[in-house]
């Protein structure tokens, strides 16, 4: 389309604008100036201030030995911190277990939410309703449910014999990763569904049809025609979603404040506590650049799977 | 014939409507318990005298939150910060899409470059910098700082999906109505909007619960009561060693439904929206 409309398009934009080529040039950076304006003090500033601050002794508990102190945050994180490793660690498990379980669990929702039925608008309506919810508040939907004492899933398994004693979900290190895994699913898993449930709708019914006439399996038609057409959609949603899992803390951060024991501690969890809660802006901030660092590679992996920034007449 | 009928009813059962169910029970579940717990008596939720539906149910929870707990003040202020903002974002992401979307430039590349970082950057990561800065130019503790940070925080990925989709909208349409005298900021203006309605609505919503949503900076930039928005009012009914469950099932409940409400007007524009920027091919 464009191919063919390319030639006379561009004799019309030139009569269409014989004065104008040089509004035109500028015409662009107008549209995008306010966003780089804002862009730039409050996001790109901001990383340039906490690069510096990295390299700084700098704690409002400790204001006298503030100063320049070199690379000595870096060597204390990767050296002699001895919380740091299993933060990262649990943060890592953390990444795993939710994207995982979205992502075979929303293919599955999508799938599901992809057949026809009677009531599949208000099937739909309803899956995705956590979307809208976030952090703070699935944490008091949830509470309510992990409670020891008046929550529901305690009630239920006392009431069905399971469970003899009531357990403190978020309180007991055996139950807390895979309670706070279940939350954060409940409210994950519907971004997952609806991206994959879009995508789904994007493949041609032809396909499929000439597929059974020519005696496909159900199963081979998921493998040969379904997969191959969500490569695009599974390869973003999951590079998006994997950052945002590794950044997510509102959620963790009110559950379980990082505890217990620090079994829930992730790094941005780690970075609050010592940034904003004790007030070590210098740790922080090294801390920060680290977590910055590693989700470069996520952005280098991304970038190199799907050949974005590429300008747009490919 | 009566046996493959049956075959295929029991097939449909296995393969749609049992997934569907436990599906259902657990996306439902919280938001019923919650409901049942926001009715019961606050003293009735404590001993586990009434356990799963309240009895007698009573909506004095509705009433406490509304009127003792500043609710009012919270959903207003969360009200301004979400419609504020998303005006911006649909504004600033309408025209860095179109400039993407319809020009090369010197630069482009790495706009998006830069857009895209931003995707990677950790909001805890700079949190204490944007603090610094509210603090100097004295917005600490009012809406605006929080306006900004959501518009700052929306725009880049808005934008990215509105390419998408301007992507889509034959660049003809733009020259037909250049050849009819229509200036870029008319064509801009008046003529990309309604084509692309459904994206703009898509956007407006992910935008205003992004807003809706937002803790981490309305946690750390307001101090002051009356400027909380509801996710910090909500955080603070926890208290330290007791908590009034009725009341804050009754308080989430209220929260939830602005979101909700917008979510289930907007979905069918949200799937077919999403599709849409990935149709061609």
């Amino acid at each position: 389309m464009i191919q063919s409309g390319s030639e006379p398009g561009r004799a019309l934009k030139a009569a269409s604008n014989p004065s104008g080529r040089k509004s035109e040039k500028y015409f662009p950076y107008l549209l995008i100036a306010p966003t780089v304006i804002l862009l730039g003090i409050l996001i790109f500033y901001p990383v340039a201030s906490v690069f510096q601050l990295s390299l700084q002794n700098f704690s409002y508990a400790r204001l006298y030995e503030a100063g320049f102190a070199g690379l000595q945050n870096f060597q204390t994180i990767f050296g002699g911190d001895t919380l740091f490793y299993p933060a990262l660690l649990l943060t890592a498990k953390w990444v795993f277990w939710e994207v995982f379980l979205q992502l075979v669990l929303g293919l599955a929702v999508a799938l599901l939410l992809n057949q026809v039925f009677r009531g599949r608008g208000l099937a739909r309506v309803l899956v995705f309703a956590p979307w809208a919810v976030s952090g703070v508040l699935t944490t008091m939907l949830w509470l309510l449910i992990l409670n020891q004492h008046i929550g529901l899933f305690n009630y239920v398994l006392k009431d069905t014999g399971v469970l003899k004693d009531t357990v403190a979900w978020l309180g007991n290190p055996n139950t807390v990763f895979p309670a706070i895994v279940i939350t954060e699913l409940w409210r994950g898993l519907p971004f997952f569904a609806i991206t994959l449930l879009a995508a789904l709708q994007t493949i041609p019914r032809e396909i499929y049809e000439s597929c059974a006439v020519d005696g496909c399996s159900p199963l081979k038609k998921f493998f040969y025609i379904t997969l191959p057409y969500l490569k695009g959609a599974i390869v973003f949603t999951t590079l998006m979603r994997s950052i945002w899992e590794f950044n997510s803390i509102d959620m963790i951060f009110t559950l379980t404040g990082g505890g217990p024991m620090r079994l829930t501690t992730t790094l941005p969890i780690y970075l609050m506590q010592t940034a904003v809660v004790e007030g070590n802006l210098g740790y922080g901030s090294a801390l920060a650049v680290v977590i910055f660092g590693i989700l470069l590679l996520f952005a280098a992996l991304y970038l190199s799977l799907n050949k974005f920034g590429r300008g747009i007449d490919e | 014939m009566n046996k493959t009928k049956l075959k295929r009813s029991v097939r449909r059962i296995i393969s749609l409507y049992l997934p569907l169910l436990l599906l259902l029970i657990f996306v439902a579940t919280p938001f019923l318990w919650a409901l049942a717990t926001s009715l019961k008596r606050g003293g009735d939720v404590m001993t586990g005298m009434v356990r799963y539906l309240p009895n007698p149910p009573t909506l004095e929870n509705y009433g406490y939150v509304w009127t003792k707990n500043h609710f009012i003040t919270y959903f207003n202020n969360s009200l301004f910060v979400a419609v504020i903002s998303v005006l911006f974002v649909l504004l600033f992401s309408l025209l860095n899409a179109y400039a993407l979307s319809r020009f090369e430039f010197k630069g482009k590349k790495l706009f998006m470059l830069l857009i895209l970082a931003t995707q990677f950057i950790p909001g805890v990561m700079i949190i204490i910098p944007q603090f610094i800065i509210f603090k100097n130019i004295g917005l600490i503790n009012t809406p605006y700082a929080l306006i900004i940070t959501t518009i700052a925080g929306s725009i880049p990925f808005q934008t990215l999906l509105m390419k998408g989709f301007i992507d889509n909208v034959p660049v003809q349409v733009d020259e037909a109505a250049m050849v009819d005298g229509a200036t870029r900021v008319r064509i801009l203006a008046t003529l990309i909007p309604p084509v692309i309605l459904p994206c703009m609505v898509a956007i407006a919503s992910f935008a205003f619960i992004n807003s809706w949503n937002d803790f981490l900076h309305a946690f750390s930039f307001i101090t002051d009561q009356n400027n909380f928005t509801i996710p910090v009012g909500l955080r603070y009914m926890i208290g330290e060693y007791s908590i009034d469950f009725a009341s804050l099932s009754a308080g989430s409940l209220i929260a939830l439904i602005p979101p909700l409400i917008l979510f289930a007007y907007v979905q069918k524009y949200l799937i077919s929206g999403l599709g849409s920027g990935a149709v061609k091919g």
